[in-house]
């Protein structure tokens, strides 16, 4: 039996090899290869423009596993169906509405058309020669559908971000409700000031914001304060006397490995934000995206250690992200050297910004205030003093360029979070009057996991877990 | 008839086991416990803020011998678990009615 079985691997190899050979006699035997039918730069602006948008999608698993590894486990249903549905919330909204408000052609202040992608529109047609209800997306030479496919994964992680703030006391259904609000209006309107041809990126300076410190993450990091100061830290975060208590996240392991999740994507996030395959600029918002990550890395794991006595891992992976969150708006226009004191900053930055949030009561389980707001805002503001003249002639204070960019970027920072604070907030007490925004307290202390979903995401644990080797 | 039940620091276990089984010892049944004792807990660190785990996770050996092997079996496992510092744990010795191998129905001695 076995010779058998050999007899026939050796047949089947042998005709490989054949057909192998055959095959290159036969290429070498063809003429030339005609021209390809297709326009190579259009290609390849287009796989570029998707590719990174399959990783910022991928992003989805990172939110959701460093969320959830930063939570107790009899919250870790709870977070991952958040995290699961949000996206599947913003496919929907973004797409029957969202998009229009904010890529349609429309007032400075919102789109209002393309609803559901339907309009005019020649896409790939650039600048002047674009006819469609889609200007403010004419500088990119790509089919309507990968601008929208890109640009729905960066409104999905804007609502993502959400979760983790609100995360293990909030009504499983009003943060589904919020999510819709985050589709349709709250990312869409902001976006549309600076991303959609509207008011900020028509000023006279520009406001400016590469991938998203301000569009994304300081948009979610406002909508994520509000949600938190509303519904209040969870029980057992204060005592009585009003000291923190720490509540350990279960799997250090699963955060971790979500961060790094999350760098991988950022490596679309930023470079697929050129919108097409340009070797020089993808190469450098690659290299300050990376330096950025991981200084701010370096820097919270110090400011951690110099001021909490032990380098925190978590303060670490928060330090990465800060980075990652403050390099997004620059990263087109710095250095590799203006990427290494941007991330370091940021690294600093929220070890503070964590334990301030924390004095304030503002209890937020994963740092994503920290991370997305805090240095959202300092990202953006970054680029008004880092930016080299590297492209486009953007030049920001500590080059020469003077204070005029910095000015523009602290009015974008400005108006944004006025907006997104006061819309937010309505949106958040709507959702409280109508749904209610906390579980029962009985349910909170049982976990959400039973009483939103009726499961749990471990059912055979027992409380013990193996230690050994550890004393 | 005795047992013999250990509270030893996990990190000891193999150790712990291996010299049993040199003292000719045939069975052990292990658990995983946490408690605490004059060691009392420790405080940990999270994000800036300390917490204090009351229970240390520590090993239970259970161990049924013949009156005979009983003191070696103790000077067994004090030898091998002992680090000296605080924390090593303690040995519980009982007199033990009974014994019986589910399998055969064999009693007493024989079933150990």
């Amino acid at each position: 039996m076995v010779i058998k079985k050999y007899f026939y691997v050796v047949l089947i190899l042998l005709a490989l090899t054949t057909f192998s050979v055959a095959g290159v006699f036969a290429e070498e035997a063809a003429s030339a290869p005609a021209a390809p039918s297709w326009d190579a730069k259009f290609a390849a602006d287009t796989v570029w423009v998707l590719i990174t948008a399959f990783l910022v999608f991928f992003m989805n698993l990172g939110f959701g596993m460093v969320e959830t590894g930063l939570c107790r486990s009899k919250n870790a249903v709870n977070i991952l169906s958040k995290n699961v549905i949000v996206f599947c919330v913003t496919t929907v909204f973004f797409w029957f509405i969202g998009f229009g408000i904010m890529f349609g052609n429309g007032s400075p202040f919102f789109g209002a058309s393309g609803w559901m992608l339907y309009g005019a529109d020649n896409s790939p047609a650039t600048g002047d020669a674009y006819q469609g209800v889609f200007a403010s997306l004419n500088w990119t030479g790509v089919p309507l559908y990968a601008k929208f496919i890109f640009q729905l994964v960066f409104a999905g992680t804007a609502a993502t971000i959400v979760s983790g703030a609100v995360a293990e006391r909030i009504k499983y259904f009003s943060f589904f409700a919020f999510s819709v609000a985050m589709a349709i209006v709250i990312y869409p309107v902001a976006g549309h000031w600076i991303w959609g041809g509207g008011w900020l990126a028509t000023m006279k300076t520009p406001f400016l914001d590469f991938a998203g410190s301000t569009v994304v993450h300081s948009i979610g990091g406002w909508a994520a304060l509000i949600g938190a100061i509303l519904l209040g830290p969870r029980i057992g975060k204060y005592t009585k006397d009003g000291k923190v208590n720490a509540i350990p996240g279960h799997d250090m392991g699963m955060a971790t490995l979500g961060m790094f999740v999350l760098w991988f994507g950022w490596f679309g996030f930023n470079p697929g934000s050129t919108m097409a395959a340009d070797p020089d600029a993808i190469a450098r918002v690659t290299i300050n995206t990376c330096i950025a990550g991981a200084v701010g890395g370096v820097a919270a794991t110090f400011a951690a250690y110099l001021m909490l006595g032990k380098p925190d891992l978590s303060m670490a992976l928060n330090g990465i992200l800060a980075g990652l969150v403050a390099i997004t708006a620059p990263c087109n226009w710095v250095t590799p050297f203006g990427s290494l004191i941007i991330g370091t900053v940021a690294g600093i930055l929220v070890v503070y910004a964590v334990l301030f949030f924390d004095k304030v009561k503002v209890d937020d389980p994963v740092g994503a205030i920290s991370v997305h707001l805090v240095n959202g805002i300092w990202g953006t503001l970054s680029l008004g003093l880092f930016a080299a003249n590297v492209s486009g002639g953007i030049t920001g204070l500590f080059y020469g360029g003077g204070i005029a960019q910095l000015i523009s970027q602290i009015k974008g920072v400005v108006a944004v979070g006025v907006y997104v604070v006061v819309v937010s907030l309505i949106v958040w007490l709507v959702i409280k009057s109508v749904m209610g925004l906390r579980v029962e307290e009985d349910e909170e202390r049982e976990g959400l996991d039973i009483g939103e979903h009726g499961m749990q995401a471990y059912p055979d644990f027992v409380g013990t877990s193996s230690t050994r080797g550890i004393v | 008839m005795k047992k013999i039940e250990a509270i030893i620091k996990p990190f000891k276990l193999d150790e712990v086991k291996d010299e049993l089984n040199k003292a000719g010892i045939q069975g052990i049944t292990v658990s995983e416990v946490k408690g605490f004792g004059r060691q009392k807990g420790h405080t940990e660190l999270y994000r800036g803020a300390e917490y204090v785990v009351d229970f240390l996770p520590k090993v239970k050996l259970e161990i049924i011998v013949t009156d005979d092997l009983a003191e070696k079996v103790i000077n067994t496992i004090m030898n091998t678990a002992k680090t000296g510092r605080i924390g090593d744990g303690k040995i519980f010795v009982s007199n033990l009615e009974d014994a019986i191998r589910i399998r055969t129905g064999e009693r007493g001695k024989d079933a150990i």
